[in-house]
């Protein structure tokens, strides 16, 4: 689903060839990550080549499940946002802002989940929402 | 091969300015430089190996050797963010001992008060993932404070008696930007800017810039200043691993140990350390994983005006630090190297000065703490 209060312009991801269907999907709400054939690891951000064995990889869809490993708030910002790294279930561990959510009450460890952030003319870019 | 006395830094030269928006990058590279030759009492025409990173303008060394009409047989622009000066010294001493240059020449200047910011590269292969949110330098080191906290117990308290440090420094400084003595107190009640880091634990945004002179001990003997000796280098990188992200070290704990050994000294044996202050935090990790305390004490370790030179154990950033005195060009891995050499040649302030100062260490940290970052460690010894 989309988050539908957008409070600040975000911009369009850069789509390259190594990672233009991890877009497509992003955009029917579908999360892939990528995970090796050879050594059967999943990592992030994703890549054609396995971070930890120089093998081929093949995208996967996961739930987008997670908890908060650390967190922030921008504060400076004209509107403040959250910030945070995620421990996905499916094992890595991702940067994403936080939406809906309320920029006092956060903690490490809360679980959340994935929701689709609108950009300014690209596809939507992975946040999170607690669950 | 060790470098260990293999080349000795002769020449160190911080730019007065704080703001320079009458002069272009490539002069104040110049002025830097200008400045670290006649420290070293060399000239222009000695020099034949130039060293720089990311912050010269259009393609390094090359618009700069130009720009200074340097005619030299060695270059190394490796750029590692604001480390990227600590690690041109090893590089500087490896291309000295290997006879590839006798005189090398490092300079590092920026104007991010008077010119636009750079855009990030969009097609650097990190960038889909990171900079449509706005990742910022201060999301990046918040989120490490954030996760120390968590997982250590270390305070905002602690992470605020490192600015206290700094300014009781800078007050003998007057060059530093920000020269007033603060509490503890005045650093939790300047507002928040990212959780859970307040303005006062952030450091400065300065022009300016800075050049060191590095030559072979054949040169060096023939020069009168004291010799300021490198006895050992390490490098190295983080980042975020593949998605095995962990927030509570930083790539100190590969360079330290390397320069260490390479050295043959201990952090206990150190008498004063230049350790980059981007952030309160920043300082609080490079601590811990240089040795100078055990992991997760290092909140502890800074407390009570243990880095205040003449108070406590740790004497470190006398010159007041990128915290308090200047980071030109967001880079203040030069200036960690300048204030480490004056400290060695006993030319700090004499409030500051550390008595008898023999051996020195300095640190940087560049890029971004919480996503990928270099690292590079020096111990520098007067002989």
């Amino acid at each position: 689903m989309m988050s539908d209060t957008p409070k600040r312009k975000i911009t369009p991801p850069t789509v390259t060839p190594e990672t233009a269907e991890f877009w497509k999907a992003a955009g029917e709400g579908r999360f892939l990550l990528r995970r090796c054939t050879a050594c059967h690891e999943t990592h992030w951000y994703p890549r054609a080549i396995c971070p930890f064995c120089l093998g081929d990889t093949a995208w996967e869809e996961t739930a987008g499940t997670g908890t908060i490993y650390s967190w922030t708030v921008m504060r400076r910002a004209p509107e403040p946002y959250a910030m945070a790294f995620v421990t996905l279930d499916a094992g890595p561990t991702m940067l994403a802002d936080l939406v809906d959510v309320d920029l006092d009450g956060l903690a490490i460890g809360h679980t959340v989940r994935l929701v689709w952030s609108p950009t300014d003319g690209g596809p939507p870019v992975p946040s999170f929402t607690l669950s | 091969m060790s470098i260990k006395n293999k080349a000795y830094i002769v020449g160190a030269y911080e730019h007065p300015t704080r703001k320079a928006p009458d002069k272009s990058t490539a002069q104040l590279h110049a002025e830097c430089a200008r400045g670290a030759l006649a420290d070293a009492g060399l000239t222009k025409d000695d020099v034949d190996g130039y060293f720089c990173a990311g912050d010269a303008p259009g393609m390094g060394p090359l618009s700069m050797a130009d720009y200074m009409n340097l005619r030299v047989r060695h270059v190394d622009a490796t750029d590692i963010g604001g480390s990227s000066y600590l690690m041109l010294v090893s590089h500087a001493v490896q291309a000295i001992a290997a006879g590839k240059c006798s005189v090398a020449l490092i300079t590092l200047a920026g104007r991010p008060r008077s010119e636009p910011a750079r855009p990030g590269n969009p097609w650097q292969p990190d960038a889909a993932w990171e900079q449509p949110y706005g990742i910022a330098t201060l999301n990046a080191y918040a989120m490490c404070a954030m996760r120390h906290m968590h997982e250590f117990g270390t305070t905002a308290e602690q992470l605020a008696w490192i600015k206290v440090a700094a300014s009781h420094h800078a007050q003998h400084n007057p060059l530093a930007m920000l020269r007033e003595v603060v509490t503890v107190a005045d650093v939790l009640a300047s507002p928040m800017v990212a959780d859970p880091l307040h303005r006062m634990d952030c450091c400065v945004v300065s022009d300016g810039g800075g050049a060191l002179v590095v030559v072979s001990p054949e040169i060096a003997r023939t020069l009168r200043r004291p010799l300021v000796a490198v006895l050992g280098a390490g490098e190295s990188v983080k980042h975020t691993m593949g998605g095995r992200v962990d927030l509570t070290y930083s790539a100190a704990r590969v360079s330290g140990p390397i320069a260490f050994a390479e050295a043959g000294v201990a952090p206990a044996d150190i008498q004063y350390a230049s350790i980059y202050d981007s952030f309160t935090i920043t300082v609080l990790m490079q601590i811990e994983d240089l040795g100078f305390c055990a992991k997760g004490e290092g909140g502890r370790f800074v407390a009570d005006g243990n880095l205040i030179s003449g108070v406590g154990k740790l004497p470190f950033n006398t010159d007041g630090g990128g915290l308090c005195n200047n980071h030109p060009a967001n880079r203040g891995g030069i200036t960690k190297v300048i204030e480490a050499v004056r400290q060695l040649r006993h030319e700090a302030h004499p409030a500051v000065q550390v008595p008898d100062c023999r051996l020195a260490l300095a640190h940087g940290t560049g890029g971004l703490l919480g996503t990928r970052h270099g690292a590079a460690t020096l111990i520098l010894e007067r002989q």
